[in-house]
């Protein structure tokens, strides 16, 4: 036998493995989130911007539970990193070959991914937005996701409350230039906060893309510009727990509030424990859960859903400030993702 | 067929012609492509069809152009990780020029296509001038590139593109299967570039430069030139593929591409050419980049989860690498 010969048979036999390998994943994939392979079902598509953030892992639960509950089959996919718009068009159009009648995205670049999903809609597939919106917001059917700017007006609010008149030196650990989401929960912080953008009292900006190794080195800087800052708001809790880290290096940890969004398990611990002080707990379970309804509804006759549907945020902290509602861990804990 | 087998009567140990097409590096490759498909086509009813084909060759317009420049640096036992930094920075170079500087589509076009021949024609100097491996040079010019591309778009997505930047996302029909120009203009491409590589003298010296620069030198090839040709040629292919994905995403992307390097090297070794250089066809690397896409739009259809198209890709990748290196080893 040539080696050449030799190369197809191993060839081959390794795609035989791989699709023996992969019906028995699809199988058990497809009982998790259909029970049964009714011809009838409906077909729901949900894309996420990454496959491994726990957020989106979270996303991905709440939608197979509510597909099983509504008898719907649901089609997932994923970038391959934040940002991977020609990944999510991919996803788009394979999806729509699939026959979905709807599809849940969650987009990573929200004005390249628009084209994409015209010609979906056009194809007669409902689109629902998660978590963050498209622009223009009209460009989907409907949006499903926290209200960032009031996510962080809260923990602006809180945040000045918290500090009951001492004057404040203010670091920000944002996401990244141009990202709707981060440019909001930004704003809403420094209006909760009551400082307009540019206030002196801001002493250090610097962008983390939402890691915690990043939000470290972005924290360590402002420390040496700053070493005196005694307000750190951050984009999401990975930022902040790299931020206490940094803190907890110079063995300033005790005497700086940082506040954060998200709500996620580990992050809803670090409040409990006192790392981060607050946090706005945010809801992708449910924002998924409605999608998926939606979609249903529309499949079985009923109108496409329109429009912002505000999935809620509750501030999460054990130490109350006055003046601003918030829940404690304990219903933070019961209600986290991740 | 029967004409040319009499007319060439073959030596007495040169194979049939259809025994040297099972002889080439692309037959298992091409046996895993025709597989998958069947495989497919048994799982779901809605894989087999020209329209799907027809999405699945869009899908894999830009990796596969990639590919493209990525083997003929690949044959001369080079490699390149920039490719898909630098094909973002002449999208966004066509885009913002097109719309924010107003200049005439094609001049746009024409020069996001000599920026990316550009850093192509730089990475050629800095592995044959100063003797760098292409492995370094294009890992420091994949971060500089990256760096330009946020710099210059301010991380703005660019919208609004003019007509001739998106013509080539624009579907033609055959039947009732609509067909994108770009799936064309690949296709034009790899035959274009198989045909250069195979029935040229130019071709001919890629793969001798990449079997052995030493001989290649001493049997009066010119090593160095020849070497900074194919990165400024990769170069400009990495441009056409730009168009490409400004055309198929129709905006201008600063995002875009940071994982393509690595796609399309996957494409490249699953095509069966070798890292080592001097062996592997061009079309084998079309057959990668498909291969690819056959799993992610058929395991998509049957409703797989995305991430055991990259577990298999990842098994495929190591497989095709270790027959390369087996059956090198029988040869030698």
């Amino acid at each position: 036998m040539s080696p050449r010969l030799r190369t197809i048979g191993v060839l081959a036999a390794s795609v035989a493995f791989a699709a023996t390998t992969l019906t028995g994943c699809g199988g058990s994939g497809e009982s998790a989130s259909t029970g049964a392979s009714t011809s009838a079902a409906v077909k729901v598509g949900l894309i996420t911007k990454t496959e491994t953030n726990p957020f989106f892992v979270k996303m991905k639960e709440g939608a197979e539970s509510a597909a099983k509950q509504y008898g719907a089959e649901l089609l997932t996919a994923a970038g391959k990193f934040d940002g991977d718009n020609a990944g999510q068009i991919t996803a788009i159009e394979n999806m729509v070959a699939a026959g979905v009648k709807g599809i849940l995205i969650t987009p990573s670049d929200s004005k390249a991914i628009v084209p994409a999903i015209q010609k979906a809609r056009s194809a007669g597939v409902l689109v629902i937005a998660l978590d963050s919106p498209t622009e223009p917001q009209e460009a989907t059917d409907a949006l499903f996701a926290t209200d960032n700017f009031k996510a962080g007006e809260l923990i602006g609010r809180y945040a000045k409350a918290a500090m009951a008149g001492k004057p404040a030196k203010i670091a920000t650990l944002d996401l990244a230039p141009g990202v709707a989401v981060g440019q909001l929960r930004h704003d809403g912080f420094l209006k909760g906060f009551g400082v307009a953008e540019g206030d002196p009292s801001i002493v250090c900006s610097q962008d983390t893309g939402g890691d915690q190794a990043k939000g470290q080195t972005a924290m360590e800087n402002c420390l040496q510009k700053a070493p005196d800052i005694n307000v750190v708001y951050t984009i999401n809790e990975p930022a902040a727990l790299g931020a206490y880290t940094a803190l907890k290096a110079k063995g300033r940890e005790k005497e700086v509030l940082i506040v954060s969004v998200d709500g996620g398990c580990t992050g809803t611990k670090a409040v409990q424990s006192g790392q981060i002080a607050a946090t706005s707990q945010q809801y992708p379970l449910k924002m998924a859960e409605s999608g998926v309804k939606a979609v249903v509804d529309y499949a079985k006759g009923g109108a496409k859903t329109s429009g912002y549907t505000d999935t809620g945020v509750t501030l999460i902290t054990d130490k109350p400030a006055t003046g601003v509602e918030a829940k404690d861990t304990a219903f933070g804990l019961a209600n986290c993702w991740g | 067929m029967t004409a040319t087998t009499t007319t060439q009567t073959p030596l007495a140990n040169e194979p049939s012609p259809a025994r040297r097409l099972l002889l080439t590096p692309t037959a298992g490759p091409l046996a895993a492509l025709v597989l998958a498909c069947v495989f497919f086509s048994f799982s779901t009813d809605q894989f087999l069809s020209g329209g799907n084909f027809s999405l699945i060759i869009q899908q894999v317009m830009v990796v596969g152009t990639l590919a493209i420049g990525q083997t003929l640096i690949i044959l001369t036992a080079g490699i390149d990780l920039s490719n898909g930094a630098v094909m973002a920075f002449g999208g966004i170079v066509m885009a913002k020029l097109a719309v924010d500087s107003g200049l005439p589509p094609l001049l746009a076009i024409t020069a996001g296509l000599a920026v990316c021949a550009g850093f192509g024609l730089i990475n050629g100097l800095l592995v044959t001038r100063i003797s760098l491996p292409p492995f370094i040079v294009t890992l420091g010019m994949l971060n500089v590139v990256f760096a330009l591309t946020h710099i210059y778009s301010q991380d703005q997505t660019v919208t609004g593109l003019p007509a001739p930047l998106t013509f080539l996302g624009q579907t033609f029909s055959i039947g009732d299967t609509a067909v994108t120009y770009g799936s064309v203009l690949m296709i034009g491409l790899f035959l274009f570039f198989a045909y250069l590589l195979s029935q040229t003298a130019w071709g001919r010296h890629v793969y001798a430069l990449g079997n052995s620069p030493e001989v290649a030198r001493l049997t009066g090839i010119r090593t160095a030139r020849l070497t900074v040709g194919v990165y400024t040629l990769a170069g400009l292919v990495y441009g056409m593929a730009a168009l490409l994905l400004v055309s198929r995403t129709g905006v201008g992307d600063p995002q875009a591409g940071q994982t393509d390097n690595l796609d399309s090297i996957t494409a490249v070794v699953l095509g069966g050419t070798s890292l080592f250089g001097g062996r592997g066809l061009v079309i084998g690397s079309l057959i990668g980049a498909l291969i690819v896409g056959v799993f992610r739009n058929g395991l998509q259809l049957m409703g797989v989860p995305s991430i055991y198209q990259t577990l298999i890709t990842g098994i495929l990748v190591i497989l095709a690498v270790t027959v390369d290196q087996l059956s090198r080893r029988r040869t030698r």
